[in-house]
């Protein structure tokens, strides 16, 4: 997506935006009874971007959307939204609004109604060319006079939307919005969604805790664990350089392996793993001595058979022997359980250039040092794996 | 899942849901049937011969026997003779019902929404007073409204009332009467439709510009309208044909037109008394259904 900032604010010259109206969460902390669900947060969201929050359930997400939305109180901490302090101020007084979970569509209201009630209660008197603008950009313009229960799923979800919409709030929060739908109206309401905020140019908080939806929707992920923000920044720059293992394996898969930092040079750290020496960028190495996780992608990762491999210039662990082979059509997923006990996985892509491996072949793993990333082992390898799973 | 989907522009197959069609089936109707025959044997019948004995001849007694007559003229006089008894009536039933509603509404909110874990005791104590019977319950409000009873006392301290002023034997105290006994009728329905209630919908609308007291008139008040409604009815129906309350705590000045369908039957003028029942019935139920209908048809879900 390249509509910049610059370009929203010609499309829009009515709602100022810039660097003054960020959302700033600082030291924000919420408890319930001894229960932190929330822990000591503090990020930005600058204005007009698209911002996911990605995390296991249970891990925050919603409390931190309620926040911000002034639905709940926090315990300690300041919300800032262009450089006002609305820590406390009442919900309906904030410029944010919520596409909830659940959508909380008014039953005793048409959808049109529904769609006008934030512009109503501000006053406007008249509002029907508004809602039926709103409904026709979410492609409903014919369900106006229908109650959201006579609906499917999809389209009270976009109903939600355009009753959000229509406010123009600074921001809008949507809390898991499309978690209640299948999964091909969800990639297509994903598309959808980031139409809509590229052309209305609002800034959106989109809250998931499915990997692969923040990473095709958002300009920043935060990923969020615990209570905790463990890593925020670009999609493709959380993906290759992750600075946990709960990132590490929460988004996406990673293969991580013990080692310990044995050599600094210029921009590189060499590492020892099981008597191989392993090279990776600095600019990916998150702990700079003692032991640690070396890890590596699945998908970065070649196979070759034995001792075949050249080895300059990349990384290469001999003497692996596959353990097993799935075919997705796409790629295949090998297991390969190396010498030292450990199974490592890794995806090639089924481009037909060579026959494919059978279980049994011995092989080597080869991959590029700038692919290789290091982080502390002092964190468990396996923190995140399991959420990964159910997620999808 | 191959079909293209129906998401731009809708008009796909989920879009349309159609009802399935109604299965015919016998059992549906012997289902009914004890109901009917229950119906047939104590509201049908009863009716019927409430309004036949509405038309006797009005010259009839008990010695003589009475005729059936079509004595329509039954209906003019009831009307023209106890007009006063029939507005009397829905003045106290309707104060009694405002009364009801505007201290029911408050605590059926609170045990729906500010309760806690409190809820289950007071919906307890809310349905209480029905250990005991309503006769000893009604004296009992007798002696606390007594002219040497403490309230008295105490309102006349404060000079609220004179200080020959008196509660018992007023109007005040059969409305208060009439409030007090049917409260519970007003406060369960309403507690009913207001748990039910998803109090995320209350959020969103303080999400959406909705200030408390705009969110209470856009979104609680409407969503709980089917208790308001059947409260109202629960408690204006049986309020309005009350007798007991105005024997207890009214004087004659106070009379409804249950007393007098009461006295007119222990004194044997069955067809007046009938006259009379049937009246108070129509015109409730035209006022209930007048009541539906402008209530009903856009906020009732
Ligand atoms: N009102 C509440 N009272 C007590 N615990 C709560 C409350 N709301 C949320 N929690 C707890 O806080 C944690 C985070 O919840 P939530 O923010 O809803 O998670 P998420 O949206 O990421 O799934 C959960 O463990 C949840 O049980
Ligand atoms: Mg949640």
């Amino acid at each position: 997506m390249s509509a910049g900032v610059d370009e929203q604010e010609q499309a829009n010259p009515g709602v100022q935006r810039g660097p003054g109206n960020d959302l700033r969460l600082v030291s924000l902390s919420k408890q319930f009874g001894a229960f932190t669900a929330v822990n000591d947060l503090t990020l930005t969201v600058p204005a007009g971007s698209f911002f996911a929050l990605l995390g296991p359930s249970g891990c925050g997400k919603t409390t931190t959307l309620r926040m911000v939305a002034g639905l709940e109180a926090p315990t300690a901490g300041d919300i800032f939204l262009g450089g006002q302090d609305v820590t406390r101020l009442r919900p309906y007084k904030r410029p944010v609004n919520t596409v909830f979970q659940n959508y909380a569509l008014f039953p005793h209201l048409s959808v049109a109604e529904n769609v006008a009630f934030g512009l109503k209660r501000r006053g406007r008197k008249k509002v029907d060319a508004e809602v039926a603008r709103l409904l026709d950009l979410v492609e409903l313009g014919d369900r106006g006079r229908r109650r959201p229960q006579e609906l499917s799923g999809g389209q009270q979800q976009r109903v939600a939307l355009a009753r959000a919409l229509i406010n123009e709030p600074e921001v809008l929060l949507l809390d898991e919005p499309l978690g209640a739908l299948d999964l091909k109206l969800r990639r297509q309401m994903q598309i959808e969604l980031k139409r809509i905020q590229t052309e209305v140019g609002l800034t959106f908080v989109h809250v998931t805790h499915d990997q692969e939806e923040a990473m095709t929707m958002a300009d920043t992920v935060a990923v969020m664990n615990a209570g905790v923000i463990e890593q925020m920044g670009p999609p493709g720059e959380l993906y290759d350089n992750p600075a946990t293992t709960f990132v590490a394996n929460f988004l996406g898969q990673s293969n991580l392996v013990a080692g310990h930092v044995t050599r600094m040079r210029d921009d590189l750290v060499e590492v020892d793993v099981e008597g191989t020496t392993v090279l990776a960028s600095r600019t990916r190495s998150h702990a700079d001595s003692g032991a640690v996780w070396v890890g590596v992608r699945p998908e970065k990762v070649f196979l070759d058979s034995s001792g075949q491999t050249r080895d300059h210039g990349i990384n290469v662990v001999r003497a692996g022997r596959i353990c097993d082979v799935s075919y997705t059509g796409v790629s295949t997923q090998y297991l390969v359980r190396m010498p030292w006990g450990q199974e490592l996985t890794v995806f090639e892509q089924n481009t037909g250039a060579r026959e494919l491996f059978r279980v049994g072949a011995c092989v080597d793993l080869g991959w590029r040092a700038e692919h290789t990333f290091v982080l502390d082992a002092a964190q468990d390898a396996h923190a995140g794996v399991e959420y990964e799973d159910l997620g999808t | 899942m191959t079909a293209p989907a129906p998401f731009p522009g809708g008009g796909g197959a989920d879009d349309q849901q159609q009802p399935p069609p109604p299965r015919r089936s016998r059992t549906g109707y012997l289902l009914l049937l004890p109901g009917t025959l229950w119906l047939l044997l104590f509201f049908i019948v009863p009716l019927v011969t409430l309004v036949s004995t509405s038309l006797y001849d009005p010259a009839g007694t008990l010695e003589t026997g009475y005729q059936l007559t079509f004595a329509f003229g039954n209906y003019v006089d009831a009307i023209d003779d106890y007009a006063t008894e029939f507005t009397r009536s829905l003045l106290y039933g309707g104060l009694a019902t405002l009364f009801a509603l505007l201290l029911g509404y408050p605590l059926a909110y609170a045990i729906a929404f500010r309760a806690g874990r409190w809820k289950y005791v007071m919906l307890l104590l809310v349905i209480a007073p029905f250990f005991t019977s309503f006769l000893i319950r009604t004296l009992s409000w007798k002696m606390l409204l007594a002219d040497q009873g403490v309230i008295v006392e105490v309102l006349r301290f404060l000079h609220i009332l004179g200080d020959d002023g008196r509660l018992l034997a007023t109007a005040p105290a059969v409305v208060l009467g009439l409030t007090y006994n049917f409260l519970p009728f007003m406060v369960l329905p309403l507690y009913a439709s207001l748990d039910k209630i998803d109090v995320r919908l209350i959020e969103a609308a303080g999400d959406l510009y909705a200030s408390p007291p705009q969110a209470f008139r856009r979104v609680t008040l409407p969503l709980s309208m089917p208790g308001v409604v059947a409260g109202t009815l629960l408690t204006f129906i049986p309020a309005a044909g009350d007798y007991i309350n105005v024997e207890l705590l009214g004087t004659p000045q106070q009379t409804m037109i249950g007393n007098r369908i009461q006295s007119l039957f222990g004194a044997g003028s069955y067809p007046a008394a009938a006259a009379l029942s049937v009246t108070l019935m129509l015109l409730i139920l035209a006022m209930v259904m007048l009541y539906i209908r402008r209530a009903g048809t856009d906020e009732l879900l």
